[in-house]
């Protein structure tokens, strides 16, 4: 009981410095990879100082409430998370944060934000089924959906769910909005819709954005690791060397790849879906 | 180099510019120049932006909406108009359009010269205009923590004035 207690501080006070460091790594990394030197590590936590510094311009004062919405329901998720609670009801509160993001953008009549809105829910269509089935995943090899009991399993859970590892890391580019996905928002600059989502975000409520941002980046890396993680002790540094050839795989495929339209986001999602963790599902009905 | 901490964000914006002078705005974050070493990201959303580039003229059409940029931006701002048609209106000065450089329709805190301005005068530029960002920023706080207090506060220094075209919008300071 102590050791979640634990768990769920850490996770609320530490998730957003160590997301705004993998921020700060990605666009180094990024720049390096493009040839450039890129900003200091720590750029992010100085761009989060300035804009909680500037003057705040909001569209309607019900945009800083359904971004508070937001924060604090991606908070909830990932106490639900740590605390070793049912995976599939920290997705579904996951979904639900995820809607008052559409709320905050949609809120808006400004032509980019709900056409960024839009997009939100159709990348939302789009990742659903693989998030769900890799919760139906746990479940058939483990009997449970509770993180707590899926981490002192005796074998690493991605032997059994390669499929649904391969599916997750294929809509973790849609959840972390890196190109080829990054139909609704994306990182750094590059424009579509003006900003998509963020558009109307003014300055203090970007900084709650980015914020809330950190700690999903966090919680779904997390995710990745518990595949990993099992009752030996060992699998924790190897869950951590994982989730971080997996970040660099993101920014790898984000600096190699040009965004696409939502059709095919939405169909190539759903495909590799069916066939990696729709295979998987079978495979392991079959075999238990 | 003092400034490791700012975090300056871009709105660019062509008046009517040849687009000699955008062509070296957009290279001073390619790699040989790289401003985003120095935190610079190129926002296209006034409303994130701390620092507006203008390039080009001003004519008659698009006077109001530089404005309308200019108004959208929250404070604390910094304008820099790059090359000699933002700042005067360079060769097109005489055109039967052009009312002159961007200070005939938002003040301008830096002017940037060339024809088209070099990417190291750019970066020149946007790291004066850094550094009075964050004297301004630095004013700002200080106001806002003057009206927590209860005492009075001089409105901002605004010399030009608002636009009768002005988007009104609520929150903010």
């Amino acid at each position: 009981m102590a050791a979640k207690m634990i768990w769920v501080l850490c996770y609320i006070l530490l998730a957003p410095f160590l997301g705004g460091l993998l921020d700060g790594i990605d666009r180094r990394i990024s720049a390096r990879m493009q040839g450039r030197v890129g900003p200091p590590l720590l750029q992010p936590f100085y761009d989060i100082r300035k804009l909680l510094s500037k003057q705040t311009i909001a569209v309607t004062r019900s945009q800083g409430f359904m971004l508070l919405i937001y924060l604090l329901l991606m908070l909830f998720t990932g106490c639900m998370f740590f605390a070793g609670s049912d995976i599939l009801m920290c997705f579904f509160v996951l979904s639900t944060a995820a809607t008052f993001l559409y709320f905050a953008a949609a809120i808006t009549d400004s032509p980019y934000s709900t056409i960024g809105a839009s997009r939100e829910l159709i990348q939302m269509m789009a990742y659903e089924p693989a998030i769900l089935l890799t919760c139906v995943g746990f479940y058939l090899i483990e009997k449970t959906f509770n993180v707590s009991e899926i981490i002192t399993s005796r074998v690493s859970a991605i032997i059994y769910l390669p499929g649904f590892f391969a599916a997750f890391l294929f809509i973790l580019t849609i959840k972390m909005r890196k190109s080829p996905f990054d139909t609704s928002t994306a990182h750094h600059a590059h424009q579509e819709l003006v900003k998509g989502v963020t558009t109307e975000f003014g300055a203090k409520n970007l900084a709650l954005f980015q914020i809330t941002e950190w700690y999903e980046t966090v919680l779904l890396l997390s995710v990745v690791g518990l595949f990993i993680v099992n009752r030996n002790p060992w699998s924790y540094p190897a869950a951590v060397l994982v989730i971080l050839s997996v970040f660099f795989l993101e920014i790898l495929i984000d600096n190699t790849c040009a965004r696409v339209k939502w059709e095919l986001m939405l169909k190539s999602t759903w495909i590799v879906t069916l066939l990696t963790a729709g295979v998987n599902t079978l495979i392991l009905m079959l075999i238990r | 180099m003092a400034n490791v901490n700012k975090s300056p964000w871009l709105l660019h914006y062509d008046g009517s510019s040849c687009n000699g002078c955008d062509i070296e705005v957009l290279a001073a974050l390619t790699p040989v120049y790289d401003a985003e070493r120095f935190g610079v990201v190129n926002t296209g959303d006034p409303m994130q932006s701390d620092i507006l580039l203008i390039t080009g003229g001003i004519n008659t059409q698009n006077v109001k909406i530089v404005r309308q940029l200019y108004n959208q931006m929250p404070r604390p701002k910094v304008v820099v108009a790059v090359g000699v048609c933002a700042c005067t209106g360079g060769v097109f000065k005489d055109c039967y359009n052009i009312l002159g450089g961007a200070d005939k329709a938002i003040p301008v805190d830096i002017y940037v010269p060339g024809c088209a301005a070099r990417p190291e005068s750019i970066i020149d530029g946007i790291i004066q205009a850094v550094a009075l960002f964050q004297k301004r920023l630095e004013e700002h706080g200080a106001r806002i923590s003057a009206r927590k207090k209860g005492e009075t506060v001089p409105p901002y220094d605004e010399a030009w004035p608002e636009p009768d075209n002005e988007v009104k919008m609520h929150g903010g300071k």
